[in-house]
């Protein structure tokens, strides 16, 4: 089957709707396909409670102040521009999605605003009770269906781009009901498919975040940047076990009630790493991320490899007003606040890195874009909380008009033989099973990448990374299993080699990264370097992944100027 | 060691279908979802179940039939006894567990028409 438009979004969480709405009032013809449902395959639907903008709700505020907030957490190696934005569009949108009645939670007719870490000052909306991302979704969702110019379709899992002579002209995609191969011409296209964090053992994330739009810009010949800035939520749920709710909710708990986080011997340690939180919610999350793992290696973890945290001395009453049902939801899984500390630890969470794109949201392959998660460099080595739903939100808006924009001056470059080679790879079959399945697969480099390519890194861990990484490469054969609909080993599969290239991107930035900084911490290159504040560009050429040094945009200059 | 059965409608559109069964180390706390993921690492492969989130109930697509009530996969605990999994009988049938969820409007192909029973 063949379509065409004029405008094709591939992903469809927050950023992707919203570039498709941006695209379609702007005059598109929008095509929004997802490998998922529309509009809960994403990240943004499981986004829990903060959205960072500088509204002045609670205290008056500036994105000026949001912005160096954030480019502060970026250690460095934030692209300005990209930063201000996120912070400066964000604002507009946020209001946008309030006069789209997504209902941003109020107090006294003003929206309310919470201090989370990293932030200056109370700055993140959010909807109750735990309800932030699942309201966004809905929202856009409706607007999205409203415009009337955008043809919505799931279960389209896109496998390549198509490129014809530098220019991207669409895309090749796998329809996971029928198992038929669907080719998308468009004038314009935006990638919009989100994070990686599926590339590890213990993630938050939902399956459909395994780095596959990082892989299809790699084979695209588009620019990667920061891909060795993972970032990993420090208090993800551990246990006991919990079903039906997300193992990052505990943030949201700490921003409205502090908690104390404790040793295995229930004693509280963050002074040990430099900061007293003292039942306040201090640490950054790079930092809190290091002090639980060396809490865990020093034999001063938890039973189950993590830390406690504790909500214990709080009244059960302040604890139902903050979190009204999800009380009860705890409380089906066995779980008494008042009573029972829980174990926590890291967890994959956010992808820093990701594709590198102008202010006009474009890459360098000609009518590409991309838009949120997808998108590297506006966080640099670690991202504020907050920072990624307004980045989905202002990414999104501007890379749908400037997609928009792109598609009125452009015609169709689609040719059959321009997606020739795209063609051959989702219509091939391998001949024999390989002696690895694809979700025995998957597990494996979600185990490897947690051990060698987490938070504390090593030289040695790194190449030992690359090494089994290529194993698995060499395991899973160069075709995808034979054919038939909803095909779940051929799509894991797919999915599995984009993801080994997608690891083998992080894994080579981290071992070239000879330093700590942010999210990356290298155990045996401990400490921030002045001649690291570089960004590494990863491409693909002729099939190999070259990295390159790029100087980082001065920002204390740039962040003077704009505050003046 | 105590052990999950769990009795899965396996079969594509366009065949007859059939129950096979498996049969899981119980781990208390576990999803039904966590035991069918198990098995397609351990077991099958090509056993087709749909999810995102896997543990949130964020994207709702794991509704299956479980002792013929629909529910989720994930938010359903996976229990030391006989447990029957069916896909949806009120969607069209594609693939084992999975049935044609999305709304009509946004599907590739027109809804068909073809029901499991």
């Amino acid at each position: 089957m063949h379509l065409a438009t004029d405008v094709l979004v591939i992903g469809s969480g927050g950023a992707g709707m919203y570039a498709a709405i941006a695209a379609a009032r702007a005059g598109a013809a929008v095509i929004l396909v997802d490998r998922s449902l529309i509009g809960r395959g994403g990240a943004t639907v499981m986004a829990q409670m903060t959205v960072a903008c500088a509204l002045g709700a609670e205290t008056p505020d500036h994105w000026t102040h949001h912005l160096a907030d954030t480019l502060k957490a970026g250690r460095g190696l934030c692209d300005p521009a990209l930063a201000r934005i996120l912070c400066e569009d964000g604002v507009e949108c946020v209001r946008e999605l309030d006069d789209w009645n997504v209902g941003w939670a109020r107090e006294n007719g003003r929206m309310k605003q919470v201090t989370v870490p990293g932030h200056d000052r109370p700055r993140c909306v959010y909807v109750d009770f735990l309800d932030t991302g699942p309201a966004v979704a809905r929202t856009l969702r409706t607007r999205v269906i409203r415009s009337g110019s955008i043809r919505r379709i799931g279960d389209l899992v896109v496998t390549d781009l198509a490129v014809r002579d530098g220019e991207c002209v669409g895309a090749v995609a796998l329809h996971l009901v029928s198992g038929e191969i669907v080719t998308l011409a468009a004038k314009a296209t935006v990638l919009a498919t989100g994070g990686l964090t599926r590339l590890y053992r213990r993630n938050s994330a939902s399956a459909n975040m395994g780095g596959d739009g990082y892989a299809l810009a790699l084979r695209a010949g588009a620019a990667l940047t920061d891909m060795e800035f993972v970032q990993f939520f420090p208090i993800g749920h551990l246990a006991p076990r919990l079903i039906g709710m997300d193992p990052i909710m505990w943030d949201p708990f700490r921003y409205k009630l502090g908690g104390r986080l404790l040793d295995g011997t229930m004693r509280e340690f963050s002074e040990r790493y430099g900061v007293k939180e003292d039942g306040r919610y201090l640490l950054a999350r790079d930092l809190a991320t290091y002090a639980i793992l060396k809490e865990v290696e020093a034999g001063r973890g938890s039973p189950h490899g993590g830390v406690y945290l504790s909500f214990e001395h709080c009244r059960a009453d302040d604890l139902r007003r903050a979190f009204g049902p999800v009380i009860d939801r705890l409380a089906g899984n066995g779980i008494d606040l008042t009573r029972m500390p829980v174990e926590v630890a890291p967890i994959a969470h956010y992808h820093m890195g990701g594709l590198r794109v102008d202010t006009a949201m474009q890459t360098c392959v000609a009518g590409l874009y991309a838009a949120g998660e997808a998108v590297g460099g506006a966080n640099g080595a670690n991202r504020l909380s907050g920072n990624a739903i307004t980045e989905a939100l202002a990414f999104g808006r501007r890379a749908g008009s400037h997609a928009a924009a792109h598609a009125a001056r452009s015609a169709h470059g689609w040719t059959d033989r321009a997606a020739e080679p795209t063609l051959a790879r989702v219509r091939s079959e391998a001949a024999a099973a390989s002696p690895i399945t694809p979700p025995q697969a998957i597990i494996e480099l979600q185990a490897l990448m947690a051990d060698d390519v987490g938070p504390l890194r090593s030289a040695e861990k790194l190449k030992r990374a690359l090494a089994r990484i290529a194993a698995l490469r060499d395991g899973i054969g160069a075709q995808p299993p034979r054919a038939q609909g909803f095909d779940a080993r051929r799509l894991d599969w797919l999915d599995l080699d984009n993801m080994l290239l997608t690891a083998e991107a992080v894994t080579r930035a981290a071992l070239a990264r000879t330093e700590s900084r942010g999210a990356h911490a290298r155990e045996d290159h401990p400490g921030m370097r002045e001649e690291w504040r570089v960004n590494q560009i990863v491409r693909m050429n002729d099939g190999a992944l070259t990295i390159e040094r790029v100087p980082v945009v001065d920002t204390s200059e740039r962040t003077t100027a704009l505050a003046s | 060691m105590k052990h999950a059965t769990l009795k899965i409608w396996r079969g594509a559109a366009g065949e007859a279908g059939r129950f096979e069964t498996y049969s899981l180390p119980y781990e208390p706390g576990q999803s039904v979802l966590d035991g069918l993921r198990r098995l397609r690492a351990e077991v099958d492969p090509t056993l087709a179940v749909r999810y995102s989130c896997i543990n949130a109930n964020a994207c709702k697509e794991c509704v299956i039939l479980i002792d013929g009530r629909s529910a989720y996969a994930c938010t359903t605990r996976l229990e030391a006894r006989e447990m029957t999994l069916e896909p949806l009988r009120n969607k069209a049938w594609i693939r084992d567990l999975v049935s044609d969820i999305a709304p009509p409007a946004e599907r590739l192909l027109p809804p068909e028409k073809a029901r499991r029973n």
